[in-house]
């Protein structure tokens, strides 16, 4: 425990920019994750353990599509693109199979998948990590605001995640498409009673679910090393996430990462030992003082 | 009525016909015995982040093997090398080891994981008494500490204690030519950087006295994302870091690090660079990281290394690792010991292996020995230098003084009661 660090760093400008930046990154990535995590459980009712491994796909899709054509934002859209349509035809070929079943099923159904997707990732790009490279755009000197350090690849990285946390959000609240979700997510019978295809629009919010993950894994690949299981970490700190937000909300899931992200970057100077533990047991708070989470319903 | 005896056969020479016969089919039986072959059971990983190292410890133990066996074999035995994946889980390690020993027949444990599992695989070694080489493992107490020691196991690997006495020497000349008083350190949270990240600090305070480490980071093993260190460290302002992150973290936390401009705030000596599993993965290498060599095949700047490094590039369209090296030595020396003791017994050719020096192109003047003492390997090139973003990468490689290491050792080993 080093609270004499922590507390200087609260009386620094220079470290307050700095961790805070940091950790808005950390939560921005996790959001992207945990938030198509928490659509499928909201629309779906289904917990998708498999979803880990979109964010590894998402990464790997954008290192090969930036190896053949050297273009970032051709690898950002290949990683997100490409994670959709493998979650349109993972949700419609298998997951489809196991609505309303038991939990257990569904689980032990993703976690099959989740070794599967391992081991196709290391027949398709080997076993040995593999890493994407900075783009030559962000090659550049980090920036100081207020004598705090923040790397123009991270403001992009916050930037594209806030986006589609508000478009994402908009479009749920206010387009017609987004009304339809949310009430096949209430009363899919009802839904289908008036001859709207709950099939397409669960298979549309799992590959956009995909889509999301696949989002973060594409950002993620300039500066993390890309290897087979990758995804197993993200899907637990994401888990963590949606736990702390409530499972199936949306808000719930930007606020629960972002003070994950920030728990995790001041608690690494203040608790540098424990900085994980922070995590699980500010977890632990959560659930013993809300057990639905901060923004979760409670189920009737 | 008399009893006449036959001439022919009679009983006696039926039981010698019978003998010989028996003799005779049993002949092919032994004849395969002597020539069966010879399996060895090699736990390592083969998944996951650390998967290259493994796979490039397999290629490096069957480029030798199928030198051995070309050569006759062990003894006369062709090696028949069971390789399973450990996916770096200590648990799985041991089991793994286990069952090659009971269920697969194996006579011989070679490579025993990284220093996250040797421990467990070691002790999988103590309680069936079969001989085992560990290959990847640089935790110093594996072998220094007396209470794991074992007659029937060795390790054929760098150093941590070697390392850090040869690295800080190095950054000690560093630190007082350019006044490096203030460092941090960042490591992976578990024996091998625990242990070589204390060791390392302890000689380079005893070089360089006026250093100060202010500030510690031990990120998990295997940990995604480094930013919250990364910054971490920024805030203490240190003038130089020592990490021991190794492999697929090492390559994730250069290139995290990068984009904070970290390596023109001050000057990196990570350990584990000079590979070329890091030296060749990171796409933006940052020039002047100091580091010790691990393997690169200008270091010893022999023909013997040159060569060996040529041949695996030869036939793996890639170049070899730290573990490969150690790994390829393991087997030269299961081969010398076994002619030693012209014998393929685990037993006899444990004693043949203690105290075995022999012929290596990784060698500092040529050879390398299996120290008596401690069934460790000592004798191995080991230098530090200085990066530049192309090959040959480290091209200056100042190397250490194994009369300064020995010396050094001795008293580290004394310090922790070791001897």
């Amino acid at each position: 425990m080093d609270l004499d660090a922590l507390a200087s760093c609260l009386a620094s400008p220079a470290c307050l920019v700095t961790q805070t930046t940091s950790g808005l990154i950390i939560g921005m990535l996790l959001f992207l994750v945990a938030v198509g995590l928490t659509l499928i459980f909201g629309v779906l009712k289904v917990v998708n353990f498999s979803h880990g491994a979109f964010y590894m796909f998402g990464a790997y899709f954008a290192m090969t599509a930036y190896q053949f054509t050297g273009s970032f934002a051709l690898a950002i859209l290949s990683g997100a693109v490409g994670t959709a349509i493998l979650g349109l035809i993972f949700e419609r070929v298998f997951m489809s199979r196991v609505y309303g079943r038991d939990v257990l099923m569904q689980l032990l159904v993703c976690y099959a998948f989740v070794l599967i997707f391992d081991d196709v990732v290391r027949m398709i790009w080997g076993p040995e990590f593999r890493s994407m490279g900075m783009p030559a755009a962000f090659q550049v000197p980090p920036l100081f605001i207020a004598g705090g350090v923040v790397p123009p690849y991270y403001l992009l990285l916050i930037g594209v995640a806030l986006a589609a946390a508000v478009v994402l959000g908009l479009a749920l609240a206010r387009s017609r498409i987004g009304k339809v979700i949310r009430a096949a997510a209430h009363n899919p019978g009802m839904v289908s009673a008036l001859g709207i295809n709950t099939g397409l629009i669960y298979g549309g919010v799992f590959a956009l679910g995909g889509m999301l993950a696949g989002l973060a894994g594409a950002l993620a690949a300039p500066v993390r090393s890309l290897t087979p299981g990758m995804g197993f970490s993200v899907l637990i700190e994401s888990f963590i996430v949606t736990v702390i937000g409530g499972m199936g909300s949306i808000l719930g899931a930007l606020i629960g990462a972002l003070l994950i992200g920030l728990i995790r970057s001041f608690g690494s100077l203040g608790f540098p030992l424990f900085t994980e533990g922070l995590m699980y047991l500010f977890m632990v708070i959560v659930l013993v003082s809300r057990p639905t989470g901060l923004f979760g319903k409670e189920v009737a | 009525m008399k009893r006449t005896r036959k001439p022919g056969i009679t009983r006696r020479s039926t039981l010698a016909l019978m003998g010989a016969g028996a003799a005779s089919l049993a002949a092919p039986w032994v004849a395969r015995a002597q020539a069966k072959t010879i399996k060895i059971g090699m736990p390592t990983i083969l998944s996951g982040r650390v998967a290259q190292l493994g796979t490039s410890s397999r290629n490096a133990v069957m480029l030798e093997v199928e030198k051995v066996n070309a050569a006759g074999g062990l003894a006369g035995r062709q090696i028949e090398m069971v390789i399973r994946d450990s996916k770096g889980q200590p648990q799985e390690a041991a089991r793994i080891a286990r069952e090659l020993v009971n269920t697969d027949g194996c006579e011989m444990l070679l490579d025993g994981e990284a220093s996250s599992g040797s421990f467990a695989v070691h002790e999988v070694a103590r309680d069936l008494g079969v001989l085992c080489i560990h290959t990847c493992s640089e935790a110093s107490s594996l072998t220094a500490d007396p209470k794991q020691h074992i007659p029937n196991a060795f390790r054929c690997v760098r150093q941590g204690i070697h390392d850090s006495i040869v690295g800080a020497g190095y950054a000690a000349g560093i630190a007082k030519a350019k006044g490096l008083k203030k460092w941090a350190t960042c490591s992976p949270d578990y024996a091998y950087g625990r242990d070589t990240t204390g060791e390392f600090v302890l000689y380079l305070k005893k070089f360089a006295p006026d250093v100060e480490i202010i500030s510690e980071s031990w990120p998990k093993l295997f940990q995604p994302d480094y930013t919250e260190v990364v910054t971490k460290i920024l805030q203490a302002k240190p003038q130089a870091l020592y990490s021991c992150l190794w492999g697929g973290d090492l390559t994730s936390y250069i290139d995290q690090a990068n984009i904070y401009a970290m390596f023109t705030q001050m000057e990196v000596f990570a350990v584990n660079m000079a590979d070329y599993t890091a030296l060749t993965v990171v796409k933006n290498l940052p020039k002047g990281i100091h580091s010790g060599d691990r393997y690169i095949k200008t270091f010893p700047p022999t023909p013997e290394n040159a060569a060996w490094g040529d041949a695996y590039k030869a036939k793996y369209n890639e170049y070899p690792t730290n573990w490969s090296w150690q790994n390829a030595t393991a087997v030269m020396f299961l081969n010398e010991a076994v002619k030693k003791a012209n014998s393929t017994d685990g037993k006899k050719v444990a004693e043949a292996l203690t105290g075995l020096t022999i012929k290596c192109p990784f060698g500092a003047d040529g050879t390398v020995t299996m120290r008596a003492d401690d069934h460790t390997l000592v004798g191995y090139a080991i230098g530090w230098g200085t990066t530049i973003p192309q090959e040959p990468y480290v091209p200056d490689v100042k190397a250490g003084d194994w009369k300064t290491i020995f010396e050094l050792e001795a008293e580290w080993k004394k310090s922790k009661g070791y001897t």
